[in-house]
């Protein structure tokens, strides 16, 4: 049944246009979340009583942090379709995604080495959650090199999507790293059960700043995922169609 | 599902839950090389699982929750020394727990009060007593506007610095 209704999407025109029928959306609520969240954040939203404004890194470094592992979800999903189901398209969007997850994974670190410093002491530590997330950005990369390290398209697909897989290991090291291990870096604040540790005026401006970025990852995959697909139907007839129709319009 | 994708998801998934349990049982063997630092009751009794001791002269990081009353600053230089007792969440002490106290020649981070989780980094010196060259805060997972922060009874203040302790150390 839900095969039915996905098999549509299967086909790359329908892709290409879907997703740039939803990326203007996603871009547009994405500026608005952002920019109620991130004013409300650095503005608005009370000081912490030991870390003052320092705390407010906060609402860049979790949401950064949290895509950054979403993102690496996502992408195994993808690359698991595509080695399983070989779906061409699949493989696209692994591709399309992997950058960006590997953007927000070097956020994510560059804020936390920021915070650290003068909360901690120290810019950098090899405890368990900092190296198991230095080590997710070099998955990124590694997955980012086999992508662009052969000519045939698919079979650099399945080379990086192994890698994707293999390293979805990590992910569950990431997320209970800090309670696994004694480390120097502290639990989970927002995304453990039951009520977030902190106070509800500290915690709307993370989930409107959280919603924000997650539209925005989400417009930057539709952006990149077209790109992809452009580039990996350029001899079909449509993709031709469409180059032909932009030169006409850009002509005039 | 036809049976070359079976086929394939079968190869795949088995990969995926072979190197699963292969990355497990790394991690599972270094797991007291993963942990960051000693907890105080460990320098007594040893590492939890393993129940291996440090030794005296040893480097190691030792981590816990700064004793209320047991800071100690010399008035003259940056030196200071107070107890750690293990870390238990809501915070809580006894005069029962074992506690070691550390040594130190520094700077203290701002984060540093009684109370507060440390982690310093130093040598073993004998008994339970350690040398650090290092001390960094470890704050919890807990925010709260300042207001809350005085209802509740939890208080920060920075440690202060005068000129003649900041001077000593030129």
């Amino acid at each position: 049944m839900m095969w039915k209704w996905l098999h549509p999407y299967a086909n790359p025109e329908t892709s290409y246009h879907f997703a740039g029928k939803i990326l203007p959306w996603c871009s547009r609520l994405a500026f608005i979340f952002l920019s109620i969240g991130i004013v409300w954040a650095l503005l608005f939203a009370p000081a912490d009583y030991q870390q003052g404004d320092t705390f407010r890194i906060f609402y860049l470094h979790v949401p950064a942090a949290m895509l950054s592992m979403g993102i690496y979800l996502g992408m195994a999903i993808a690359a698991l379709s595509s080695l399983v189901w070989q779906l061409k398209l699949a493989d696209a969007s692994a591709a399309a995604m992997a950058p960006i997850g590997a953007t927000f994974t070097f956020i994510a670190l560059v804020t936390g080495a920021a915070w650290g410093k003068p909360m901690w002491g120290t810019w950098w530590i090899w405890d368990a959650r900092l190296t198991s997330e230095l080590i997710l950005l070099f998955l990124y990369l590694g997955v980012i090199a086999l992508h662009n390290a052969f000519e045939d398209k698919s079979l650099a697909g399945k080379a990086a999507g192994i890698l994707a897989l293999v390293g979805v290991i990590n992910l569950p090291v990431i997320k209970y790293s800090v309670e696994w291990w004694n480390t120097l870096h502290q639990g989970a604040t927002v995304s453990k059960i039951g009520q977030p540790s902190m106070t509800a005026d500290m915690f709307w401006p993370f989930l409107i700043c959280f919603i924000g970025f997650s539209l925005l990852v989400t417009a930057l995959i539709c952006v990149r995922f077209r790109t992809e697909i452009l580039n990996r139907n350029s001899m079909r007839p449509w993709v031709r169609e469409l180059v032909m129709q932009e030169e006409n319009t850009h002509a005039v | 599902m036809n049976p070359r994708r079976k086929k394939r998801l079968t190869i795949v998934s088995s990969i995926i839950i072979g190197l699963g349990v292969v990355a497990g049982l790394v991690l599972y063997a270094l797991s007291q090389n993963i942990d960051l630092f000693y907890k105080p009751s460990e320098i007594y009794n040893g590492k939890e699982d393993t129940g291996i001791k440090a030794i005296n002269g040893q480097r190691l990081r030792i981590g816990g929750l700064v004793v209320p009353g047991s800071v100690h600053r010399d008035p003259e230089s940056l030196k200071v020394s107070f107890k750690l007792a293990d870390m238990r969440m809501p915070i809580a002490f006894s005069a029962s727990d074992p506690t070691v106290t550390v040594t130190y020649d520094g700077i203290l981070p701002d984060l540093f009060r009684e109370g507060q989780g440390i982690v310093a980094n130093g040598k073993l010196v004998h008994g339970n007593m350690i040398e650090a060259s290092e001390v960094l805060a470890k704050h919890d997972e807990n925010y709260m506007p300042k207001e809350l922060a005085d209802d509740t009874g939890e208080k920060h203040v920075k440690p202060n610095y005068s000129k003649a302790q900041l001077d000593s150390k030129t």
